[in-house]
């Protein structure tokens, strides 16, 4: 067994001054103090990467200038899946008796640290080096190019989107720590400036600075637990070019390989935490993970089923739409959220019945997948 | 490794779009490698294609990242199905819709040449 025993999180937005480190400290010291733990305690590390400081031995960098000294220590890197792989790995560690703490840690000065110019220039570089690349295509385009296929195919439209951004805005809206709070609407997010089309400004994730933390371990260390009941992951390809038909992308993959595992159906699930690094990827997940029909997931939103006091609340921080995006810590806040609501404490963000709940995290263009179920046990 | 002369593409600055072949197992692939990523067979056919195909995806991209690229928006990036069935990235005409049948013609962008699709009749 493995539980969620502490989580940490930063606001996300501007942190002038802070470094990748100071961010990744920040969020660690916070989930190590929530776990009741002292550093020392902690036996295990893994981290992600960050874009503003590359370092091939980032683990050990961030456990020197913690300063601990774990038995176990090294980086991850899945794109936007990194988050809940960690979350995985990090349970798999527990059970397996190589660690009794595993500390998970992202964190990025990616707004402040560099230019927005060059930080969409570092992402875009997920894209074939040959063959896509020199076409000038940004993470947005490579997601646009979904977009456009899966509106197609499924008869959605851009408005039926923009649902999205103005549902993840309205949970942000009730989180000091998010990035956006202030109410947008359908007509706002149609309105706002084109990316790459179908995409638009308010259908895209910002860059922010930020860190986010938890840790894994092998007994629980309070009253109210949260348990990972089972996960999974799919990696179908890397680059959009190869990806395969939209009726086999590897959401359905990981989420089917992590239901056997859980032993849960989704009419069990309570909670959802899906990655939403645009408006398009939040639609096609809550389809493909069967939270909603084939191009109904818009109207289910529209009738706020996916919202605080819906039937299945979603993303009640804000998500990477409007609480904010930076990098490895990103999809993190999706967990840390979660760990937060089984445990009745997200204050006034606080949904009824979060007993049990689904996380999914995608990295590259919908090419790797993990899913993981999370259980409260008292 | 093959002694096989490599037919040269756009991707090296030549004005045409080659593609790989396995003879073991008929699998096409569009990403030179040495080997056929179905099977693992060595020495993949490089083949050349007539150009042809459809359209499957479309994205007007409308904010580029570096100043070379941003000297062209907004440009259309596609995804297209080729007439060999094997699917490609490339431009296109800014009113592209998917499903149109498109041949491709080569372009100067950012300093390279590239494949640009426009719609045929």
């Amino acid at each position: 067994m493995s539980f969620i025993t502490g989580v940490g999180l930063t606001a996300y937005g501007r942190h002038e001054g802070c470094s990748s480190l100071d961010l990744m400290s920040k969020a660690a010291a916070l989930a190590i103090a929530d776990a009741g733990l002292k550093r020392a305690e902690i036996d295990g590390v893994l981290c992600g990467y960050s874009t503003v400081s590359p370092h091939i031995m980032l683990a050990t960098v961030f456990a020197e200038h913690f300063g601990i000294k774990p038995v176990y220590a090294h980086a991850v890197q899945v794109g936007g899946a990194t988050g809940l792989a960690m979350a995985m790995l990090a349970h798999q560690l527990v059970e397996a008796g190589v660690a009794k703490h595993v500390l998970a840690v992202g964190g990025e000065n990616r707004l402040t640290g560099q230019s927005r110019d060059a930080s969409i220039q570092a992402l875009a570089q997920v894209g074939h080096p040959d063959y896509e690349v020199p076409l000038g295509p940004t993470i947005p385009a490579y997601y646009g190019l979904v977009a456009s296929r899966y509106m197609h195919e499924f008869g959605v439209t851009q408005e039926d989107l923009a649902e999205f951004a103005v549902l993840m805005r309205k949970h942000a809206l009730t989180h000091r720590g998010a990035q956006f709070r202030e109410a947008i609407s359908v007509a706002d997010v149609m309105a706002s400036k084109p990316v790459a089309l179908p995409l638009k400004l308010l259908d895209c994730c910002p860059v922010s600075d930020g860190g986010a933390a938890f840790v894994v371990s092998r007994e629980t260390t309070s009253e109210i637990s949260v348990r990972v009941r089972g996960c999974a992951q799919a990696h179908t390809h890397q680059h959009v070019t190869a990806a395969p038909p939209l009726s086999e992308l590897g959401a359905e993959i990981a989420v089917a390989r992590a239901k056997q595992a859980a032993r849960v159906a989704i009419s069990d699930v309570r909670y959802a935490a899906f990655y939403d690094s645009f408006t398009i990827t939040l639609a096609m997940l809550l389809e493909d993970l069967g939270l909603a029909g084939r191009g109904e997931a818009a109207s289910r939103a529209r009738s706020g089923y996916f919202s605080r006091h819906g039937e299945m609340p979603l993303n009640t921080h804000g998500g990477l739409l409007s609480y904010g995006h930076c990098g490895v810590g990103g999809a993190m806040a999706h967990l840390v959220e979660t760990q937060l609501q089984m445990t009745g404490r997200a204050a006034d963000r606080q949904v009824r019945d979060a007993s049990l709940a689904l996380l999914h995290g995608d990295g590259g263009v919908l090419s790797s997948h993990v899913t993981m179920f999370l259980e409260r046990v008292r | 490794m093959s002694e096989r002369k490599q037919l040269a593409d756009w991707t090296t600055g030549a004005e045409a779009i080659v593609y790989q072949s396995c003879a073991r197992c008929g699998s096409l692939q569009y990403f030179r490698r040495s080997f056929c990523s179905a099977c693992g067979a060595a020495d993949p056919l490089d083949k050349r294609a007539s150009g042809e195909g459809r359209v499957y995806a479309t994205t007007l991209v409308c904010r580029a990242a570096t100043p070379e690229t941003r000297a062209h928006i907004p440009y259309n990036i596609i995804l297209v199905d080729t007439a060999e069935g094997f699917r490609m990235m490339a431009h296109g005409d800014n009113d592209l819709c998917i499903g149109d049948k498109v041949k491709a013609r080569f372009a100067p962008f950012a300093g390279r040449l590239i494949p640009y699709f426009e719609k045929t009749k």
